[in-house]
């Protein structure tokens, strides 16, 4: 119940604020009699009002899970967005046996296990990746290797 | 004769060696991502679309390799379904009512030979159909202008809406967000950028790609760290295989009629397999009537989910390459990897390029048999697939996810509009919204306000004009009775909650 019109409110004010944003957008002389507004602005109101049915009619509530699994989730989000930083300046290996290895500890908590996983993955897609597929991933960061 | 000359330059591409290998390497994948829980065909073709696009493959062979995915996906799905109770992929729900029954009275090989070759008649089958009916359909497509084109998009968003979920509202609201999404970046009538908030890497709009591959694999592994992949339970042992002719005799008629019934439903823009495997599965249960035993593992309650699903993912194809809307959530994947390709489909699919289309079929009626050979005598092989512990497999599904979204454009942005479209697949599922209208919405808000737009430009900015041929009005009626129609019907068409493809 109250899941359904939390999102549905969110998504309400979401939909005016783009209906908003879109009477912003600007036209210019090569116009169309429809224009660039028009049908942003119709998803922006048929979106509000079936969000609003959410507010009004809500769905029975969902099972959430406990804080400490929301805790686990927001660490992997964590996890994953230092991973798309790191890519980069990090090179493949390091990063992605690390995240790897964290990923595969949330789901089956066995520490040793996990690592093994994390460097076994990240040797093996890059093994594939590099040389089966052609891809050119960077092994180790540049400023390392010269 | 048309017919026969076209199968003969579609047979003469995919008897090639190189396309034939294609295929054959696309059926092994595809049953063993359709078996694995956690990957099914959806995320599974999601997350090898960027991989074939580097790979550099040629359209005919990319497509051929995918959709040989496609196909093994739906086959692969029942193993997990029968041995462990736990569907490998959504259309595959069905098969566990009656499939992991029979499997606990010892029967798994049974079960499992008796659903392969259900897969291999309605997968035929509605290849054929699709053989028959596309071109016919492509004929027709050719009437169709920007009104009808408009009428026919907003009759995919209604029937996904009306149909594929339990709730309008929330189908609606899913197809605005995806709506919503495909319009930022620049539009491309007036060349002015839009919605981007002033962030230049939304200039370019939003890839479908990075959202299909966040919205099914990336909520994928949070799904799993929610549950530690406890659902992965030790399941049935399989001890040997054979093949069980008298049931497969005595469901010949389940077979063919679940295969009509799927190709039908998987015809229905936004229906799809799901849909196909569960209205097989309840026509032949009220046919059999409730002595039949439905649902303690007789052969009828295996083959029927099992010919419907293939057979309505064979029908699926047909509005994806006809009119270029997809019938189910892996198809609008299909659809993707065709516009990545910079393929249109549509009729003049069918005219300018039928060494792709035929190409296509032909190598979808060699993918059948190569996969009836996978999945009857060589189903061990993927039984012993399903022992890979979720805890290495889903990091490697985000590890090959992350891959392959930063091989398309080498920027950190795409990886993390991927995990928030992960985070949104998360939230959405939870609440039970279904994901499908999204990608459907980012894939062809494009197309659809193109329509509109050059519709009121040919009318002048006249709104009756959308209503102005035959074909537009049937499409109008048929857009808004399959959004309120299932509202009556309740009752009827209730879908087991998760059910997304």
């Amino acid at each position: 119940m109250t899941s359904d019109r939390i999102f549905g409110l969110v998504a309400a004010l979401l939909a005016l604020a783009y209906i908003v944003s879109a009477t912003q957008i600007q036209t210019s002389f090569l116009s169309d009699p429809v224009g660039p507004k028009v049908f942003p602005i119709i998803i922006g109101v048929i979106g509000a009002i079936s969000a609003m049915f959410l507010v009004f009619r809500p769905d029975p509530e969902p099972q959430w899970p406990v804080a400490r699994t929301f805790a686990a989730l927001g660490l992997a989000v964590i996890v994953l967005v230092a991973y798309a930083y790191a890519l980069k300046p990090l090179g493949f290996l390091v990063p992605t046996a690390v995240v790897a290895a964290i990923l595969s500890y949330q789901i089956s908590p066995r520490a040793r296990y996990a690592a093994i996983t994390g460097v076994s993955l990240s040797v093996g897609l890059f093994l594939i990746f590099r040389f089966a597929l052609g891809l050119g991933l960077v092994a180790f960061p540049r400023w390392l290797v010269g | 004769m048309e017919l026969l000359a076209n199968l003969s330059l579609g047979f003469s591409i995919a008897l090639s060696p190189y396309t034939l290998m294609l295929a054959i390497i696309g059926c092994f994948l595809g049953t063993i991502i359709g078996a694995l829980p956690g990957l099914g065909p959806s995320n599974g073709v999601a997350i090898l679309i960027p991989l074939t696009f580097t790979l550099g493959l040629d359209a005919t062979s990319a497509l051929v390799l995918m959709t040989s995915v496609y196909y093994g996906a739906m086959y692969g799905g029942r193993i997990s379904s029968i041995l462990l109770n736990i569907p490998g992929d959504e259309p595959a729900l069905m098969t566990t009512l009656d499939g992991y029954p029979m499997a606990q009275a010892g029967r798994a090989g049974d079960a499992l030979v008796l659903s392969g070759f259900a897969s291999f008649v309605g997968a035929t089958l509605a290849t054929i159909g699709l053989m028959l009916l596309a071109p016919m359909l492509a004929r027709v497509a050719y009437l169709f202008g920007p009104a009808e084109y408009f009428a026919l998009y907003l009759l995919a968003f209604c029937t996904l809406g009306g149909m594929a979920s339990n709730n309008q509202a929330k189908a609606a609201l899913a197809s605005c967000i995806g709506l919503g999404i495909a319009m930022i970046g620049v539009d491309n009538t007036s060349g002015m950028p839009r919605l981007t908030g002033g962030n230049l890497h939304l200039y370019d709009g939003v890839d479908f790609l990075v959202a299909i591959v966040g919205l099914f694999a990336v909520a994928e592994v949070f799904f799993f760290i929610e549950t530690h992949g406890k659902n992965s339970s030790i399941g049935v042992k399989l001890e040997k295989t054979r093949i069980p002719w008298r049931d497969i005799y005595e469901t010949r008629w389940t077979m063919l009629r679940s295969s009509a019934v799927g190709f039908i439903a998987g015809i229905l823009p936004g229906a799809g397999a799901s849909l196909g495997s569960f209205l097989a599965y309840m026509s032949e249960k009220s046919i059999a009537g409730n002595n039949a035993g439905f649902g303690t593992g007789v052969a009828r309650g295996i083959v029927a989910p099992e010919a419907g699903n293939n057979a309505a993912a064979g029908g699926a194809l047909v509005p994806m390459l006809t009119l270029g809307v997809p019938g189910s959530g892996t198809t609008a994947v299909l659809l993707a990897l065709l516009m990545t390709l910079n393929i249109t489909p549509g009729p003049t699919l069918f005219a300018d390029r039928p060494e792709v289309i035929w190409g296509l079929i032909a190598s979808l009626l060699i993918a059948n048999f190569v996969l009836l050979l996978m999945n009857v005598p060589m189903v061990k092989i993927f039984v012993r697939v399903l022992q890979v512990p979720p805890a290495i497999l889903l990091p490697g599904v985000t590890m090959i996810s992350f891959i392959g979204i930063y091989s398309l454009s080498g920027s950190y942005f795409d990886l993390l509009l991927m995990i928030l479209f992960g985070m949104l697949g998360y939230v959405l599922r939870k609440l039970d919204i279904p994901t499908v209208p999204v990608i459907l919405g980012i894939l062809l808000g494009g197309n659809m306000e193109d329509a509109l737009r050059r519709a009121m430009v040919i009318a002048d900015g006249d709104g009756w004009y959308l209503f102005s041929s035959p074909i537009a009005i049937g499409l109008w009626i048929f857009a808004i009775a399959g959004f309120v129609a299932p509202m009556f019907m309740r009752g009827l068409l209730q879908k087991p909650q998760r059910i997304t493809d």
